[in-house]
């Protein structure tokens, strides 16, 4: 127990208190903690166990950066794991528990990993399981993931829901520090239109809870001032609890808003997170920058710290990190902390640095402290077991490194640590030239933008507060003026002298010479959320993964949720160093987005159940469901699978109502089969170069049934295409294919045949369409039709009629799917319910039976007709028995590769009929194989459609079979290993019914 | 990403579907070989910069396009209508609408 609250200071409303729980246990904070605060003002040390070797971890920072303090928040169907304590904003009853641990937090079984160090070090998995014996990999998995890891979600659905919004405007500025906001007020000052998105949840970044004076009155007063002032403007759009995480293709930007992450649970009909997509003409990117730490044994211990973070805690939430502070710093910047805990009454025992010299503002600051100052040492071991008790100190010459000397010990319980600081560059490294190196600050700055953005502020390397408000104005005046507004200028607000990060030594690595190896004593981390040491990267050099891109992918480092941001850089030096190169030519791995982790809901929005994706209804939908339809989804379109009735199975449904159109007639809705207008004089000439049949010489008020290949010679679409006029046909494509089919129309006419005088339009929603069939049919259509003459000599097969259904204009075309007498209706869409009701009540005479997919499939399997199943893209039109359409006499798609060598050998699969010889279904999918053939036994084909005939009162199916049509006769057994089913079948010609085809002409 | 329709203007790249290289043609069929086709059909340059590529605006005016857009950068720096409506319909905007804009 260290932390403590302050007795006074902070932004927090200490009038308004908060309960929260942790790990089951009550604490209290206040209104205007983060989770992290108010833990460590509770002083509770321990908030996880590391990734592999489950060492205890404390609270490391105050930002989106914190690699340790990951808990799972919330219960139930809210459940969520791996949140940042530091970024959680406290509320009355949150409820938070710590991750990786077991049983407990403080006793974890699994910290033996930490004795077994080696065993766990880089490339630990490739070595031990994916080597030679890889099949050990599939008996561990399971225990390392478990072992090695972090919280779990939850399997329940989200409660809450999410929203998708769009924003356009001149000017987007990312981050709402001082330079942000100064950027804003500038650009916005102008007209321009401006978003302003800043992660926390109140603007004014490093300002917040300074004392700094800026302009006449403190940091974070002229924070609000600059907030409100922008919030009073209607040009300007602010947006605080938002990341933006993506750069994208024309300056567009994903967003995520945290609306009601603050909340116990979001309010009646708010959103708990919203996404935006923003389209911006300028980026001014004022993202900040991270804090780094620096190298020692056991600087993972809970008590060691950012320095940064230790004063933020102090002075933005009124927290002491710890009763006894040390800093151990490389540049001047850190001694703020200093100033800080001074200010706040915390004791600071001493400040370690390596520099010989440091800056006399630090210098008078330590003075003012009473701290002990040591320069020109370091840092080489911190120790303490569950928290941290005492440092380890040792002279250090920049010359010739730390020395092997016998350490001093001084008690601590906290030890703020500053590497130097590391832009935040992550935004422009996504829309920019690589990054590029920065010898006096030791940091990556952005490099050269390859879309229009500008960095501002520490993220381009400006880390004082006045050269932050300085950039910011002329930032966001420059970003208005590009967008073509006229800004005026605006006066920098005056700053009091403050402690400005320069003169920075750049050390990383503060292990003693000899203490280096891997059998150094204690571990020194880089990586504390992936549990990456500095013997790691030094094992990478050795076993030759040098290139940055291979580190990282061999030792994993930067590669947790936190994507290294306190770890990359140091890294990257310890690489550098290995291999005596700079940093610079080492060179940096680009950031990808996002810039923190985003709950998948905020990317799916409102795209989640029944809005997943649109949903097709047909016009006689309503009618479908008040019949008692199971209704199925077929892409987008809902259509009937079988009209149950009681206590039928689906089974005895599709048999009942198949059966009943062969014995006296059916319908079926059959609108959603893609339906093309295609008009104009060279209409005939253009169906004739995409179907491989002839359609130049179809009459008019004549249908034909076409077949569609790809240029590769393969099978693509089939369907029937009506002459309506000379110039005029109406074609239909299979439900599947008639978005693509019309595409591909389109195409064709636009930059294959651009001379062809042809125009394409999809009318597949304009029509409602209904085949009827059955030997009934007639009798049932001429009641219902005024003026079509329905005998066979006056409309014959394949005919097409125009005229009125009690009505109701209707075409009439007399085609057979199901090898009865059968005609499709077709009438305008918004008719469709009324005409299928006419013709229901026509055919109640006969008992008409409307019928789903399932009979509808089985009445074309019991005619071997193809459908999806077999034009599955791999069968020509000879493989399915067709190769008589495809014409030998004409120049179509497909034509010139359909006869290459492998698409007519003798050999292909080609369509056969099965029929089950025990009475047993046979499954879809099964593989067709010899009955006492070789084990295991080689594959001769599959079957593609299966169906119960009534017709044949038998299982049958149809099959893909290698050289079918000389194997009818024989017995094969269809094959599931999956589901150990094997049915015993016999080959037989795909026409089982009625293959002279004498039902449909009567 | 934007695509510069000069039918309907700049519109987000969600509206239109891929077609692929654009430089390919059509071999006539009356005179190629087995090997003019397989050019045609399978053989694809996965070029790294200019590339000439069809767009078809199938959310929008349905239009197939001619695209010439940078691979690197994703610049594109022209966009035609393919087909017997190229001339006709260019869209009188008085302004730079239709122009790439990154």
């Amino acid at each position: 127990m260290s932390g403590y609250r302050l007795t006074s200071g902070g932004l927090i409303d200490r009038s308004r208190p908060l309960t929260f729980t942790f790990d089951g246990k009550r604490y209290q904070g206040f209104a205007g903690d983060t989770l992290a605060s108010a833990l460590l003002a509770n002083g509770v040390d321990i908030l996880g166990r590391s990734f592999k070797y489950h060492r205890p971890r404390g609270l490391f920072s105050a930002g989106v950066e914190e690699p340790n303090a990951m808990v799972t928040l919330r219960s139930g169907a809210r459940t969520e794991p791996n949140c940042k304590a530091p970024v959680v904003e406290l509320f009355e009853g949150l409820e938070a528990r710590s991750q990786n641990r077991w049983p407990s937090l403080g006793f974890d079984i699994m910290a033996v990993n930490g004795l077994a160090g080696p065993l766990f070090s880089a490339g630990f998995y490739y070595k031990t399981f994916m080597g030679p014996t890889r099949k050990a990999w599939m008996l561990y998995e399971h225990f390392i993931r478990k072992a090695a890891g972090m919280g779990a979600g939850t399997q329940l659905a989200d409660p809450d829901h999410y929203e998708e919004t769009n924003a356009f405007c001149d000017v987007l500025i990312a981050g709402g520090g001082p330079a942000g906001l100064m950027s804003a007020l500038a650009a916005a000052q102008s007209g321009a239109r401006v978003v302003l998105a800043d992660d926390q949840m109140e603007m004014g970044g490093s300002l917040r809870g300074t004392p700094l004076t800026v302009g006449e009155t403190d940091g974070d007063a002229w924070c609000r001032s600059a907030v409100a002032v922008l919030s009073m403007l209607p040009n300007v759009t602010l947006l605080p609890r938002t990341t933006v995480y993506g750069y994208y293709d024309d300056n567009t930007f994903g967003a995520v808003e945290r609306v009601a992450d603050h909340l116990p649970v979001p309010g009646e009909a708010m959103p708990r997170q919203r996404h935006w997509t923003i389209r911006a003409t300028r980026l001014v990117i004022a993202a900040g920058a991270i804090e780094r730490p620096l190298i020692f044994a056991g600087n993972d211990k809970p008590g060691v710290m950012l320095a940064d973070a230790v004063r933020v805690y102090a002075e933005r939430y009124g927290v002491a990190a710890g009763q006894r502070v040390a800093l151990f710093a490389n540049n001047d910047g850190a001694y703020r902390t200093v100033e800080a805990l001074a200010q706040a009454g915390v004791t600071v025992v001493a400040v370690i640095d390596p520099r010989p010299d440091i800056g006399a503002r630090a210098e008078a600051t330590v003075e003012a402290s009473g701290a002990e100052l040591l320069t020109g040492q370091v840092v080489t071991s911190a120790r303490g077991g569950r928290r941290l008790t005492a440092i380890e100190v040792t002279p250090f010459d920049p010359a010739s490194g730390v020395q092997d000397a016998l350490p001093r010990s001084i008690a601590v319980d906290c030890l703020a640590v500053s590497g130097g600081w590391t832009p935040t560059i992550h935004l422009a490294s996504q829309a920019s030239g690589p990054a590029r190196w920065n010898e006096d600050l030791a940091a990556f700055l952005p490099g050269d933008p390859l879309q229009p953005w500008q960095a501002v502020g520490a993220c381009n390397g400006e880390f004082s507060t006045a050269a932050c408000l300085a950039a910011g104005i002329q930032a966001g005046a420059e970003a208005a003026r590009a967008c073509g507004f006229t800004p005026s200028p605006i006066s920098v607000p005056a700053v009091d002298a403050e402690i400005v990060c320069d003169s920075i030594l750049p050390l990383w690595d503060a292990r003693p010479a000899g203490h280096k190896g891997a059998g150094g004593k204690g571990k020194a981390f880089v990586d504390l959320q992936h549990d990456v040491t500095a013997s790691d990267v030094s094992l990478a050099h050795r076993e030759g993964f040098r290139s940055v891109e291979h580190l990282k992918r061999y030792t994993t480092l930067g590669m947790a949720t936190d994507q290294g941001k306190t770890s990359n850089m140091a890294g990257l030096a310890l690489m550098a160093h290995e291999r005596g190169l700079t940093i610079p030519e080492v060179g940096t791995t680009r950031f990808r987005p996002p810039y923190t982790p985003i709950a998948l809901g905020a990317l799916a929005g409102q795209a989640r159940g029944a809005h997943f994706r649109p949903l097709r209804r047909t016009p006689m939908h309503d009618w479908h469901l008040t019949a008692g339809a199971d209704m199925m989804e077929v892409g987008l379109w809902q259509r009937p699978r079988v009209y149950r009735r009681d206590g039928e199975s689906v089974e005895q449904a599709y048999i009942r109502e198949a059966r009943q159109v062969r014995q006296s007639v059916g319908i079926v809705d059959v609108s959603t089969l893609g339906k093309i207008d295609v008009q104009g004089p060279d209409a005939a000439e253009f169906l004739n170069r995409v179907y491989s049949n002839g359609f130049l010489k179809l009459p008019e008020g004549k249908a034909r049934y076409g077949l569609m290949l790809r240029e590769d010679g393969f099978l693509w679409d089939d369907g029937t295409t009506w002459r309506l006029g000379k110039h005029r046909f109406l074609m239909t494509t299979t439900t599947a294919n008639a978005a693509t089919v019309l595409a591909q129309l389109e195409f064709l006419l636009a930059a294959v045949w651009p001379t062809l005088k042809v125009a394409v339009t999809s009318v597949s929603e304009q029509w409602a369409a209904m085949a009827v069939s059955g030997p009934k049919t007639r009798e049932v259509l001429a009641a219902v039709l005024d003026d079509i003459d329905m005998s066979n000599e006056a409309f014959p097969f394949m005919g097409v009629r125009e005229g009125h259904l009690d009505g109701v204009p209707v075409l009439v075309a007399r085609l057979s799917f199901s090898g009865e007498l059968a005609y499709e209706v077709y009438c305008g869409a918004h008719c469709g319910d009324a005409v299928w009701r006419k013709i229901m009540a026509a055919g109640a005479a006969h008992d008409i039976v409307a019928y789903g997919l399932e009979a509808l499939g089985t009445l074309r399997i019991e005619k071997g007709h193809v459908a999806g199943p077999e034009l599955d893209g791999r069968t020509t039109a000879e493989d399915l028995g067709l190769g008589g359409m495809a014409s030998r006499k004409k120049d179509y798609i497909g034509s010139a590769m359909m006869d290459r060598k492998g698409l007519v050998d003798e050999n292909r699969m080609k369509l056969v009929g099965l029929i089950s010889r025990d009475g047993q279904p046979v499954r879809s999918g099964s593989h067709l194989v010899l009955a006492n053939g070789e084990s295991p036994p080689r594959s001769l084909g599959h079957v593609t459609s299966s169906t119960y005939s009534p017709a044949l009162e038998k299982y049958i199916a149809l099959g893909l079979l290698e050289d079918g049509p000389n194997r009818i006769g024989e017995a094969l057994v269809a094959t599931y290993p999956l589901k150990g089913h094997n049915v015993d079948v016999e080959v037989v010609s795909s026409h089982f019914f009625d293959p002279e085809g004498r039902r449909m002409h009567v | 990403m934007l695509i510069p329709c000069p039918h309907c203007g700049p519109r987000d790249v969600g509206e239109f579907t891929y077609g692929g290289d654009a430089t390919k043609e059509r071999p006539d069929p009356g005179s190629a070989g087995a090997a003019d086709w397989c050019d045609y059909v399978f053989q694809r340059e996965n070029l790294r910069g200019t590339h000439l590529e069809y767009w078809h605006h199938a959310q929008g005016c349905r239009l197939w396009l001619r695209v010439r857009r940078d691979t690197v950068t994703h610049k594109i720096e022209a966009a035609e209508i393919v087909g017997p409506w190229a001339a006709a319909t260019v869209r009188e905007t008085g302004n730079d609408e239709g122009q790439d804009v990154a």
